[in-house]
């Protein structure tokens, strides 16, 4: 059993949570990921650290309320305790030498994105962040990314409720134009790397995705992870998560998120179902 | 009492192999419940009775890890039972399971006298029922094996399939410490995650893996070596004074056809693993989900096929075609299996070889197939299939689920230098076991590719036994 012993509500649907784990915590690069089981009974499902202390012995992550498991996670507290936390999984990010980057985070993806920019800027690269969400409200870690010595924080809002209205593609596509960066990466939905991706391509920018397929083990034993990267089939479990965006099939891996989304809907009823008779 | 004759020795009975109950083909392929029930006493020793307890037994040598066959056969006449478990301990330290899934036929079996005559004595099912007397008892009143006089040193056992718990269990007898490091959940590799419950229950699993931990064997679940530990660390900072790696082969292979990521298309690894360890049959209850197809196509003709096949059917698929490239002769999969597959209406399509999976808004459609001759042999000795041109047609289906064989997982042994492992990414080994690293041992799938339980228990067994003098020489 690894024990909560943190907890932080970031937005509406949006947690932090810190697990005991010192192992873990011992081996974590940027970039990687773990499995977590909440019980007995618990899916698997794969989420990526988002800080972690060697010292203390704790590894934290950030997840968004999307489902059942995410749904049951966020009613945990401190003090409660995860039947079963596996990693670091993954191939981590690659930070050296890249130059000027820009570090993209949509949605959630920003939890992802954040430590990513805090490792780039360790490797010693010179890093702009732009951070985007539908609407100000699930807009996250504003306060951590403006702490970290970036060479600017660009935020956007597909309504305008903050920072600049749009896409997080406006902001990537000015910076490329105007030579400003030389490598890109990006995090989020699927939908806002193939764009990300797209925008970068056209102007000769190499960007990285951080793509988040499906898992079971986590560890390059079912497949179900797979995705196709320049005509070949990758785990994205153990190749990644993170490749050449240019490279990406992001329709298939689009399509292939989609596969449980009416049973996923099923098992939150039922268990909203249940949640609710016990309120 | 065995009859004896007018000299007061025994004779034999001449009755026909005993058969084993099994449960209805049509009302099993409902549910995830074993299928075969196993021997009554009285069953168990009408069989046992079978057995001539030959002065020179052939049997034993048949049986990868020598097995004192003839003995726990003795026992059962004698109605000592606790006496034939403790004779099979000896030498297996899971008989509950190996009575269940070694491919007997192959093995002790072939190589009793009586195979001869077609009939041998169903050493399988003798062991299962000594194997499950033992689990029916208590866990003070179970037959343990003696754990051996402490030795002061550490050894740590890397993947608790067959191999590492075998190991594990025989270096107890040797009296040193054990830690089996698990990087999934529960631990037993593919006696948990593959093979189905109706086939092997879990909880024979589980309660065969309780005792190996009575005798002091200790499982640390969630740990991943290579990620979350280096093998390098476990010996040098964790004071492990040598390690066994039994990681299996759990990479699954593909077609590398088109239309393989389409959605419905599984390898058989994820969808036995949703189904058995993730417990999918029970979703909702069970939070990992499984798609449920109504009519399934499942590539391949060995037991991994056999099980996703019939598992497929329990899931409530109308029809389940198999999809093999060449003829029934020639599919590995165990006799018994593909009776009982035939009997719970899997739909054989012999000397089909899969070209595409066709698919519409992502999801699978059918699957394109050609169909095949057999031409010369091989290099395996089976005769080759070949195309014939002009032969393709379609198989309807919105499943398909791949069962074509698994590779090495190159997770471990791609994070320990020098580590040496053959081209395919299996791990070389001296007939002990030795790896290239000092102190380190290897076994099971993972040296010598997918193979069975029983060859992967008798890999741990003897590296156990090199690991003992190992440390021996170098105390
Ligand atoms: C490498 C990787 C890193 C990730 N990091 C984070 C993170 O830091 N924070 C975060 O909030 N989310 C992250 N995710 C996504 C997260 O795993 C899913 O949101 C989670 O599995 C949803 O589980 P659920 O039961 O709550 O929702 P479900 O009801 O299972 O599904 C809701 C939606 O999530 C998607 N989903 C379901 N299961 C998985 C799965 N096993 N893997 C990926 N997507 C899935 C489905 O497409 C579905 O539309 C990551 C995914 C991957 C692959
Ligand atoms: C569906 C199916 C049906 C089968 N049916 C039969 C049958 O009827 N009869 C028969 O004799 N054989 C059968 N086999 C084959 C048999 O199960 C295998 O040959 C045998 O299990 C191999 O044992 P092993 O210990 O080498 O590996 P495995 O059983 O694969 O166990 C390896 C373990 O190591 C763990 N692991 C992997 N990597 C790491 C790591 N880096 N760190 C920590 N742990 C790790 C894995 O999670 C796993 O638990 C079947 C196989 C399958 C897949
Ligand atoms: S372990 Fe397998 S091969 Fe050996 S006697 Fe038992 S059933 Fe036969
Ligand atoms: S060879 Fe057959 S008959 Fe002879 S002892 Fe062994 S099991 Fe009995
Ligand atoms: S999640 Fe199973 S192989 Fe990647």
């Amino acid at each position: 059993m690894f024990a909560i012993v943190h907890k932080r509500q970031l937005s509406e649907s949006v947690f932090e949570m810190g697990v005991h784990a010192p192992q873990i915590a011992r081996k974590v690069r940027a970039g990687q990921f773990l499995m977590l089981r909440v019980n007995e009974r618990g899916e698997r499902i794969p989420l990526t650290f988002s800080d972690w202390s060697a010292d203390e012995g704790w590894i934290r992550f950030i997840f968004m309320r999307v489902g059942k498991t995410t749904h049951l996670l966020s009613h945990l507290e401190v003090g409660d305790a995860l039947a079963d936390v596996v990693g670091p999984l993954g191939v981590p990010t690659h930070t050296e030498g890249l130059g000027r980057v820009a570090v993209v985070g949509g949605g959630v993806g920003t939890a992802v994105a954040y430590p990513v920019a805090r490792a780039m800027l360790e490797a010693g690269n010179e890093v702009t962040a732009i951070v985007g969400a539908r609407t100000k409200d699930l807009l996250i870690l504003i306060e951590e990314f403006e702490a970290l010595p970036l060479a600017k924080l660009m935020v956007v809002t597909d309504d305008g409720s903050a920072g600049e209205k749009g896409l997080v593609t406006a902001p990537l596509a000015r910076l490329c134009d105007a030579g400003a960066i030389d490598h890109a990466m990006a995090i989020g939905p699927a939908i806002m790397m193939k764009f990300c991706a797209q925008t970068t391509k056209e102007r000769g920018v190499p960007c990285t995705v951080s793509l988040n397929p499906i898992m079971v083990d986590g560890t390059g034993m079912c497949g179900a992870c797979r995705v196709t990267v320049g005509g070949e089939t990758k785990f994205g479990c153990v190749d990644g998560p993170d490749f050449d965006g240019h490279l990406v099939d992001f329709e298939e891996l689009m399509s292939r998120q989609r596969v449980y989304a009416d049973l996923e809907r099923e098992a939150d009823a039922e268990f909203s179902k249940e949640c609710s008779c016990r309120l | 009492m065995p009859p004896v004759d007018e000299t007061g020795r025994r004779r034999p009975s001449r009755a026909p192999r005993t058969p084993m109950p099994e449960r209805d083909p049509v009302e099993r392929a409902q549910d995830f419940d074993e299928v075969a029930l196993g021997y009554t006493e009285e069953q168990a020793l009408a069989e046992a009775d079978r057995c001539i307890q030959c002065a020179n037994p052939t049997c034993i040598a048949g049986c990868p890890v020598n097995i004192d066959i003839k003995a726990f056969i003795a026992r059962i006449l004698e109605r000592d039972y606790a006496g034939g478990v403790a004779v099979i301990k000896e030498r297996n330290a899971l008989p509950a399971v190996c009575g269940r899934v070694c491919p007997q036929e192959e093995q002790c079996e072939a190589a009793c006298v009586l195979s001869r005559k077609g009939e041998p004595v169903a050493i399988g099912r003798l062991e299962r029922f000594l194997g499950d007397y033992d689990l029916a008892c208590d866990l003070e009143h179970r037959c343990r094996v003696e754990v051996g006089q402490d030795s002061g040193r550490k050894v740590a056992v890397i993947g608790s399939g067959p191999a590492g718990l075998a190991c594990a269990g025989e270096l107890r007898r040797f009296g040193h410490a054990v830690t089996v490091f698990e990087s999934l959940h529960a631990p037993g590799g593919v006696l948990t995650y593959g093979i189905p419950e109706f086939r092997l229950p879990k909880s024979i699993v589980q309660a065969e893996i309780e005792m190996l931990q009575a005798t002091g064997v200790e499982i640390v679940t969630d740990a991943v070596v290579g990620a979350t530990y280096t093998l390098q660390e476990l010996m040098s900072v964790h004071g492990y004074d040598a390690a066994f790696i039994g990681v299996g082969a759990g990479l699954p292979i593909f077609l590398g056809v088109p239309g393989e990521n389409l959605n419905g298309v599984y390898s058989a690894n994820e969808f036995l693993t949703r189904v058995n360890l993730m417990r999918a049959y029970e979703f909702p209850k069970a939070d990992t989900p499984v798609w449920r197809g109504r009519k399934v196509a499942v590539v391949g003709g060995g037991n991994v096929a056999m099980d996703a096949a019939r598992t497929a059917k329990r899931l409530g698929a109308e029809q389940v075609f198999l999809v093999y490239r060449r003829s029934e002769d020639e599919m590995p999969a165990r006799r018994e299996e593909v009776h009982h597959a035939r009997e719970e209406g899997i739909e054989f399509k012999m000397l089909c070889s899969p070209q595409e999976v066709l698919g519409r808004d992502g999801w699978v459609t059918g699957m394109v197939v050609t169909r095949m001759e057999l031409g010369e042999p091989d290099e395996s000795g089976r005769r080759a299939p070949v195309c014939v041109v002009g032969s393709e047609h379609t198989i309807e289906c919105d499943t398909v689920v791949v069962a074509v064989g698994t590779r090495a997982n190159p997770l471990l042994t791609t994070a320990t230098p020098g580590l040496e492992v053959s081209s395919r990414g299996y791990i070389l080994t001296d007939e002990d076991g030795a790896t290239s690293i000092p102190g380190v041992f290897a076994g099971g799938d993972i040296v010598t590719g997918a193979a069975t339980v029983i060859l992967a228990m008798g890999a741990g067994k003897r590296a156990a036994r090199a690991i003992d003098r190992y440390l021996r020489d170098s105390s």
